[in-house]
């Protein structure tokens, strides 16, 4: 075969487009362990043991995103397990357990490795490097970051023209001024921990060896779903204070990876292969049709 | 009645235009009871359209944060999808392995699926809570290369731009452009090869979308290969739709508009399609098996959900699959064109299932997803509406009759490996007027 110049530098002008064209459809490097470019994520610890109930980070939340301020003193609102909504973007329940009457705080987990962010379209959902997963108004609104959340939290505005996507961004403008998430700044109880991940899991530990009868061995948030940026302590086993167990620890993007992964190769092996499979089936036509035979 | 398209004579501009406003008049009868049924609908469903976009998704649709994709997504895009994979699955056994025998339903099957992305892309532009956004995946106010709907949502718009040029040559040669079909028709091998590698894709991709849905679809549904089992049963849905349009296509249009040979070709083309798809279906089942059997999910069979799984996986599946394979080894149509429906009876609720039935299962009917009666209403306009305009054009159009007598020709010096020879008379196009020509004729 003679390869001259022209043939030469189509091949591989073509050859280039062709790497191009693969390389910018794979997923992009994600990031282990949660520390890109040495910051360290930050995080929120809570304590279950510690939290009384005042409901006051809901109305500090409510505050600081300019939601409607919640009534933090009409105790019915324990009544029925709550779920963040659009004008809720965060809510403490209460749980009935073997240790008497437990309070969750409830809000966006800020995963290491969010399922929302490798789901939008438009990289609306991003992982800040200060560790708060955050929404942008470039969102279309197709919802996936819903169906892709572990812990169901994005909530979508259905009213009005200009519907917005609603959930916590651990109060990031704030983190960028240097101040804590609005929620921790009001808990009088001390059981909201703001700081870097790895110093809430050391923290949590420490709390961990130091009462062991206070607490289960087991930190929620350090594994769970490849790790999030909120943790959490309890007495009682998790699964009892409206936890699911059944997450695993590996990272929602993960999930979608090998379909992501096998884009690239069927886009470039698969036009090879039909084009093959057509050429010697016009062959095959060529031959019939020059015996003689039917068009 | 209107003289048949093929004989159309245009040399100037003015002879378009009465071309156009004699084809534009409404053919055939205006008043019947189909026209009114879907027409107050179609209607109804546009007011409904416009409410939605000045009040917002919630005043329209089921308001649930509970489910975030309802009958818009979970049905009309989903199924509507699958439904269109006859066009490829077509294009790829007439364009590809050169099955001439089959040529005559290749234009119904991509028209079809043209239409369909083109409505069902519709549909999730009412369906998006900021759909004035949807352009920015394409123009790149921000990539989002790690999602697998930033993948899906360039698919589907370029599949929609190769199914396009798929279907061109056949307005080309209703306009009587023969320039311009020469060279659309030279780029339909191209376009299908390309077509069949995003759908391929993109099938799978919508499957691929409920991936990080993990614990929120029933585990009789989750399995890590849904993108290769919507890929399978696109092939299988979108023959069944293949038959189904056939099969009422043929009955309803005026005899003009269908080939006599295509007509009386049909029944044997509905054998060998329901001989493809009781096979597609088999592999189908015996993978829905292998994965039932390696989740150990058996004990979940005796479950209300698991009666409706075996409801899916044997009465429109596996039951389907032996009708097709009876009508195939018995030669008759009848029993292929009823295994047809209930495939696509069970590729509707296999679709739904994944963002609405087994989709959070777990829930209470009180705090399920039921799609509202407006919700209902445009779904089922869109429908309407895709049906009238494929009506409208296969009534101008050659989809369902032969190209004119200079495209047959066209083709027949195209594959001769002679070049046709752009004689100046011929150059000159329209004037021609799709007389056989006969200097190019051996």
């Amino acid at each position: 075969m003679v390869i001259d110049r022209r043939s030469f530098l189509k091949g591989l002008g073509a050859g280039i487009a062709g790497v191009a064209a693969g390389s910018s459809l794979l997923p992009g490097k994600l990031e282990a362990g949660g520390t890109p470019e040495d910051k360290e994520f930050m995080g929120v610890l809570v304590d279950t043991t510690r939290c009384v109930g005042c409901r006051s980070c809901e109305m500090a939340c409510a505050e600081a995103n300019k939601l409607p301020i919640p009534d933090i003193g009409d105790a019915s609102a324990f009544d029925k397990i709550r779920s963040t909504s659009e004008t809720q973007l965060e809510v403490v329940n209460r749980f009935k357990t073997a240790k008497g009457e437990v309070f969750v705080k409830k809000q966006c987990m800020h995963c290491n490795q969010p399922g929302c962010v490798s789901a939008c379209p438009v990289k609306a959902m991003e992982k800040q490097k200060e560790g708060p997963v955050t929404w942008d108004t470039n969102c279309m609104g197709c919802r996936y970051c819903m169906v892709s959340c572990p812990f169901d939290i994005p909530k979508f505005e259905h009213y009005g023209a200009t519907p917005k996507l609603q959930k916590c961004n651990l109060c990031w403008e704030r983190l960028k001024k240097g101040e804590k998430p609005a929620c921790v700044e009001a808990c009088p109880a001390e059981a909201l921990t703001f700081g870097t991940r790895r110093g809430l899991i050391e923290e949590a530990n420490t709390r961990i060896y130091k009462t062991p009868k206070e607490y289960v061995s087991h930190i929620y948030g350090e594994h769970e779903a490849g790790g999030t940026g909120y943790l959490y302590l309890s007495s009682v086993p998790f699964e009892q204070i409206g936890f699911r167990n059944d997450l695993g620890t590996t990272a929602y993007p993960e999930y979608t990876k090998g379909f992501l992964y096998s884009v690239p190769v069927i886009l470039l092996l698969w036009p090879a292969f039909l084009s093959g499979v057509s050429a010697i089936t016009k062959r095959k036509e060529n031959v019939r049709s020059k015996e003689g035979g039917k068009l | 009645m209107n003289r048949p398209t093929s004989e159309v004579q245009i040399s100037n501009f003015k002879d378009f235009l009465v071309f156009m406003q004699n084809e534009l008049k409404p053919k055939g009868k205006i008043l019947t009871p189909f026209n009114l049924i879907t027409g107050s609908i179609i209607l109804l469903g546009g007011v409904l359209i416009l409410y939605r976009f000045i009040m917002g998704l919630g005043s329209v649709v089921h308001n649930s944060s509970e489910y975030p994709w309802g009958i818009w997504i979970g049905f009309i895009v989903m199924v509507g999808v699958a439904f269109a994979g006859g066009a490829y699955v077509t294009a790829f056994i007439v364009y590809v392995l050169r099955g001439e025998q089959y040529h005559s339903i290749v234009r119904m099957a991509v028209l079809n699926g043209f239409l369909a992305y083109v409505f069902y892309a519709g549909a999730i532009l009412l369906d998006l809570g900021r759909w004035w956004n949807i352009v920015n995946p394409l123009i790149g106010n921000r990539f989002g290369v790690n999602s697998v709907l930033f993948l899906v949502a360039w698919h589907f718009l370029l599949y929609m731009i190769a199914q396009a040029i798929e279907i061109s040559p056949a307005f080309a040669e209703w306009l009587g452009l023969k320039k311009a079909r020469k060279f659309l028709a030279s780029l339909t091998l191209g376009a299908v090869i390309i077509g069949i590698t995003l759908s391929t894709l993109h099938q799978s991709g919508l499957g691929a979308l409920f991936l990080m849905a993990k614990w929120k679809i029933h585990p009789l549904w989750y399995t890590e290969f849904i993108p290769l089992l919507f890929f399978v049963s696109s092939i299988f849905a979108g023959l069944s739709v293949v038959i189904f349009i056939g099969t009422v296509s043929f009955r309803v249009f005026d005899k003009d508009r269908i080939d006599e040979e295509y007509r009386k070709s049909w029944d044997d083309i509905i054998i060998d399609l329901g001989k493809a798809c009781a096979i597609t279906m088999f592999v189908y089942f015996l993978l829905q098996v292998l994965i039932l059997v390696h989740g150990k999910n058996w004990a979940l069979l005796n479950t209300p959900m698991g009666y409706w799984y075996l409801t899916e996986m044997i009465g429109l599946l596996l039951f389907p699959a032996f009708l097709f394979s009876w009508g195939v080894k018995s030669g008759n149509p009848a029993p292929i064109r009823i295994a047809a429906v209930l495939t696509m009876i069970g590729v509707i609720i296999n679709r739904v299932d994944f963002s609405i039935i087994a989709y959070k299962w777990y829930l209470p009917l009180s705090e399920r997803y039921i799609p509202t009666f407006m919700e209902v209403v445009i779904t089922l306009a869109i429908v309407f509406t895709m049906v009238w305009v494929f009506r409208w054009i296969v009534n101008r159009v050659p989809i369902l009759r032969k190209p004119p007598q200079w495209a047959i020709e066209q083709e027949q010096a195209e594959m001769e490996g002679r070049a046709i020879a752009l004689a100046p008379q011929l150059g000159l196009t329209m004037a021609d007027g799709g007389r056989p020509i006969e200097q190019h004729k051996k």
